[in-house]
């Protein structure tokens, strides 16, 4: 009964987003306030039932509904509970309605916290929103209905593919699509403003706030992402230039260009074009991601040709989306007066700099993901393309990003005296030198490794070398240090470590190179050497799961003849599919970590073992961490809320500041 | 500066940058992709030495054997033409015979296959995309076990 009412609530969401697709439009054409006014009242109803149908599908999982398609091939009655929720969004169907849950959330979102914003803006950004939740409702309701019936109900699942059942994908997903589909806010301001005409700073002051949510979902969700397929695929690597992969990072690049070139429309009126742009960019690169991943195209052009309903649907919604807003800016952006000037050598003209960067890497990536496919579909030579190319393209367009981060943030507005900057660089560049001389003396090692290690350095200090001087700069003492750090913005605390966070993640990337990878076969007892410690295979061990049964291979780390940490890597099989997989065995040992997983367990107890030591590795997701904690403080910031405008004029008494 | 200085500075600086970035794109695709064959398709290509490649089919029943410790040698067939691959490491979780594999690296002299990557994917309904178009060509195709969706 309750399959039918989500099935049905998602059906009234649809006539609602219709609804909400034209009644505000016309609103703000015709200047009628109460047609205008429907907006708000009818996204929030719309994410209410969206959220419904939601409820619903994870309700028939968590009781095992067997007479659901969806639940028979994606569950398994002795899954545990955690996984019978994570697993609604662990397939094709599922993960559909939560892209839905998460575009209608953040409608919602609009519609709630956004009341400062000028009415017509207000109600044609809820519109453009729900022209896009009509698209996927649709899409759903006629291509991928997850509340599908069978009319004879087996008494057992299929299981979830035991790769998905993990933590990490239980956090994973939901982040990436907040930032994802978060990206929509944006695209939906920028048509908004495209079709009422009004593109200035204030349009940049309510975007910032919404690319700054969406970047620091997709930044920590990538990261996640990037853990879970270090840890599950049991490879050692973390980032495989997987076109599923390059599909959430070529939305992050837009999204990173497109929050630095906020910052200049909004403060100096200037690159409104470019801001709009880069606001249609990012989401039609979720959308094109979304394209690539649901639509079956990456298994095999041909499929995708042999049932192309769910895949021409989806480029369908592409097209029109990403031509018709195209189409508009083209319109629209003739009639764009330019705003403030800027000569070259300027925080502006650095953060010109930047977003050319950002684009022409977004623009590699993109060419490195889908020239394989055009390929194989026009002469049908199949290639792949991996990091060899990436490696060649993507980082020496990245590497000028990082030297050039500290500069962008010395340089004032306007006009900026480059040799000034230089020389209060001065502490980085030395910091980034002795630290690579010191490399190459103690540890010598790979030159790439050494050199990368000595940017990363050099990027960290140099993110903090602008909050350092206004913090201690002059006469200080504890008491006007303390004053200083209340009064300063904290978006400069929050610039200073997300541009930090990526030296972090540069340094965890660099130290790759001192790694160490040995594939042996282990009898029990037996030592091997990895990197400073020294692993000893103890035994295989049999367990039991809820749903699977493996083997744990319990091995010894140890340095200097003492114990530091137990591993236990294990092959689990489960039975439901038949399935095996592999359970790497992690030892997180200072920033480094010992990596180890099994295969092939004979049964004198000789396994075959990949082991790797992987020296900072734990950095590379750290420094992803800083990254959206830099972003959490920069959204704390008086000036990013997404209020800020109706509290001001309530509080015309000085108040303290709310928590957030 | 004046406004058309400046949108000169502007323009010029774009171009270069995406002028760096073709170059490199080209550049990185002439050398670094590499092409996927399968064993017929192999038979009839002249390749120059060296050439990394890939080669994807089915694990021949009853091919793999183990030279030592970690090392194996099997058979990859597309039931037409089969050629021998040897690999030194870990075999994925999913390898086993009569599955789909795909395996890179180059093709000696001897016309035996040096693997040192072998990829098997995710899930055991999930055959690498160029060994089910391969089979399709060749009409072996099962339904059924089409690929599933992984929710990443």
């Amino acid at each position: 009964m309750i399959v039918e009412t989500g099935h049905y609530a998602l059906v009234l969401a649809l006539a609602l987003a219709l609804v909400n697709s034209i009644l505000p439009v016309w609103g703000s054409i015709a200047r009628d306030r109460r047609l205008m006014a429907v907006a708000p009242p009818v996204a929030l109803m719309g994410f209410g039932l969206v959220a419904y149908a939601y409820v619903a599908l994870t309700t028939a999982h968590v009781v095992s509904d067997f007479s659901l398609v969806n639940v028979v091939e994606n569950s398994h009655s002795a899954k545990p509970l955690i996984y019978k929720i994570t697993g609604v969004w662990g397939n094709h169907e599922g993960s559909m309605l939560l892209w839905v849950l998460v575009l209608s959330l953040f409608a919602a979102a609009v519609a709630l916290f956004s009341r400062s914003m000028p009415q017509d803006l207000r109600a044609n950004v809820l519109a453009v929103q729900s022209w896009i939740a009509a698209a996927f409702l649709l899409f759903i309701l006629l291509t991928s209905n997850p509340f599908a019936r069978l009319a004879e109900a087996p008494a057992e699942g299929n299981d979830l593919n035991p790769l998905l059942q993990d933590p990490g994908l239980a956090i994973h997903p939901p982040l990436l699509y907040l930032g994802y589909v978060g990206l929509s806010i944006t695209y939906s301001f920028a048509a908004a403003a495209l079709i009422s005409g009004r593109i200035d700073a204030v349009f940049a002051r309510f975007v910032r706030p919404w690319t700054l949510i969406a970047w620091i979902s997709l930044t920590l969700g990538i990261a996640m992402g990037s853990y879970w397929a270090y840890y599950t695929l049991g490879w050692g690597g973390f980032w495989f230039w997987d076109p599923v992969e390059n599909a959430s990072l070529m939305p992050w690049l837009a999204a990173t260009a497109l929050l630095h070139c906020t910052a200049v429309m909004e403060k100096r009126e200037a690159l409104k074009i470019w801001t709009i742009f880069l606001s249609i960019l990012a989401f039609s690169l979720s959308l094109v991601g979304t394209f690539l991943v649901r639509s079956g195209v990456l298994t095999s052009v041909h499929a995708f040709a042999s049932d192309p309903t769910r895949g021409v649907f989806i480029l369908l919604i592409l097209v029109i989306f990403i031509g018709g807003s195209f189409a508009l800016f083209a319109l629209r952006a003739g009639g764009l007066k330019q705003g403030g000037l800027f000569a070259p050598v300027s925080r502006e003209g650095a953060l010109v700099l930047n977003n050319l960067l950002l684009t022409t890497c977004c623009a590699t990536v993109f060419i490195g993901t889908l020239y394989p496919l055009a390929l194989e579909a026009v002469t049908g030579e199949k290639i792949s393309v991996g990091a060899p190319f990436f490696n060649l393209t993507f980082v020496p367009l990245f590497i000028p990003l990082f030297i050039l981060m500290p500069f962008g943030q010395l340089l004032p507005w306007k006009r900026g005296d480059l040799a000034g900057v230089a020389q209060r660089l001065t502490v980085a560049f030395g910091a980034g030198l002795i630290f690579m001389a010191l490399l190459a003396a103690w540890r010598g090692g790979p030159a790439v490794s050494v050199i990368l290690s000595g940017v990363a350095l050099y990027v960290l200090a140099g993110s903090f070398v602008d909050l350092g001087r206004r913090l201690f700069g002059g006469d200080i003492s504890a008491s006007i240090v303390s004053q200083r750090v209340r009064c300063l913005p904290r978006h400069a605390f929050g610039t200073a470590f997300a541009h930090a966070g990526l030296g972090v993640t540069l340094l965890g990337l660099a130290a790759t190179g001192w790694g160490a990878e040995k594939i042996i076969s282990l009898k029990p007892g037996e030592r091997v050497e990895i990197g400073p410690y020294e692993l000893t295979f103890e035994s295989v061990v049999p367990g039991n799961g809820p749903n699977y049964s493996e083997l744990v291979g319990r091995t010894v780390i140890g340095a200097k003849g003492a114990v530091v940490a137990t591993i236990e890597p294990a092959t689990r099989f489960y039975p439901a599919r038949g399935m095996n997989r592999s359970e790497a065995g992690i030892a997180t040992l200072g920033f480094g970590q010992v990596y180890m997983s099994i295969a092939d367990v004979a049964a004198n107890g000789v396994v075959n073992a990949r082991i790797f030591w992987k020296p900072l590795v734990s950095l590379i997701w750290i420094g992803a961490l800083v990254m959206a904690f830099g972003g959490c403080l920069s959204l704390s910031d008086r000036s990013f809320r997404v209020g800020i405008a109706r509290r001001a004029r309530k509080a015309q008494v000085p108040s303290p500041q709310p928590a957030e | 500066m004046t406004r058309r200085k400046r949108r000169l500075v502007l323009i010029a600086s774009a171009l270069a940058a995406l002028g760096l970035a073709l170059g490199l794109v080209l550049l990185a695709l002439r050398d670094n992709i590499v092409f996927f064959y399968g064993p017929s398709e192999l038979a009839q290509k002249t390749l120059h030495e060296g050439q990394r490649l890939r080669i994807g089919g089915l694990v021949k029943q009853g091919s793999l054997v183990r030279e030592g410790e970690s090392t194996m040698r099997f058979a990859v067939t597309d039931t037409k033409q089969e050629v021998e691959v040897t690999y030194s490491g870990v075999l994925p979780d999913l390898f086993r015979e009569g599955q789909g594999v795909v395996a890179e690296g180059t093709l000696g002299k001897d016309k035996i296959f040096h693997a040192d990557s072998i990829l098997a994917k995710h899930d055991e309904r999930y055959m690498p995309r160029e060994v089910a178009d391969a089979l399709k060509k060749q009409g072996l195709w099962r339904e059924g076990a089409e690929a599933a969706s992984i929710g990443k």
